[in-house]
């Protein structure tokens, strides 16, 4: 059995994780010295200079492999508890799993057969 | 107590992270002040020793959901100059409609009776463990219910989202 106590160790690699990207991150923009320059200043894309601002509308598509990444996120969710429990529930579990992991994959198969996923 | 002290360090993160969602200009930065939310009331399941819904809520909420949340963001074209100026009569309703779940709010904290309230010292109905036995045997039809549930989501995501090719 576990208590809350017993997370202490990732809260504190937590927070080193947190201060190590803050702390590299602010001193090196204020240790080093600086000289700004228009030229230095401006927005870097691969050398090509950008056009417009960020706050372009973009592609659909986009938000559907999204869409689609968080429902089958969900899915390995469930599983957890399942792989957890896998003995303890036998025969029976497994059966229930296999119905549910079906299912789904009646609906991959619908979005694959309907070329969600491909990128024309 | 320490737990006293990390739950009140929680929960001001989590109100604090909150009012910053509302209070940000600029909406990529309330998506990012919400993320932070979503880790401080994780923190919160933690300590209620829900640690399943703890590890769900991050890998779901603050990973998926918060994707999703910066697509919809990010296809809503708000540029500077496009942005539309609210006419009086759609702040008015704004004001009406925030103001009535206000008062719903208000007269559910009147009907409340503050009192100590003593919290069971150990569960373990939060345990992987227990969460997966329960959610196999007693709810197992819930549990088969949303495998319907996300056909359906997917059959509208591509439905709503995918253009037909022209046969």
């Amino acid at each position: 059995m576990s208590s809350p106590v017993d997370y202490t160790a990732i809260f504190i690699q937590f927070i080193v994780a947190m201060g190590f990207v803050v702390t590299t991150m602010v001193v090196s923009h204020n240790a080093g010295p600086k000289r700004k320059t228009s030229d230095k200043l401006e927005v870097f894309e691969c050398g090509i200079d950008s056009e417009g601002n960020a706050r372009m509308p973009f592609s659909i598509r986009y938000f559907l492999t999204a869409i689609l990444f968080v429902m089958f996120d969900v899915e390995v969710i469930f599983m957890y508890p399942w792989a957890v429990n896998f003995k303890a529930l036998g025969a029976a579990g497994f059966y229930e799993m296999l119905l549910f992991v079906g299912t789904l994959l009646l609906g991959f198969i619908y979005i694959w057969k309907k070329g969600a996923l491909k990128w024309e | 107590m320490t737990s006293d002290i990390v739950f009140f360090l929680l929960a001001a993160i989590s109100v604090f992270t909150a009012l910053m969602v509302v209070f940000s200009k600029s909406p990529i930065y309330s998506v990012m002040w919400l993320i932070a939310c979503f880790f401080s009331i994780a923190g919160h399941y933690v300590m209620l020793n829900a640690q399943f819904l703890a590890i769900v809520h991050i890998i779901v909420y603050a990973g998926a959901i918060m994707v999703l949340m910066l697509f919809t963001v990010m296809l809503l074209n708000l540029n500077k100059e496009s942005e539309p100026h609210k006419s009086i009569l759609s702040k008015s309703i704004g004001i009406i409609t925030g103001g009535m779940l206000f008062l719903v709010l208000l007269a559910a904290m009147r009907s409340t009776q503050l009192g100590p309230y003593s919290a069971p010292e150990t569960t373990d109905v939060g345990f992987v463990q227990k969460v997966g036995m329960k959610l196999f045997t007693d709810y197992l039809l819930p549990f088969e219910m949303t495998s319907v549930l996300f056909i359906a989501a997917m059959i509208g995501s591509v439905v709503l989202a995918k253009k037909e090719r022209n046969i």
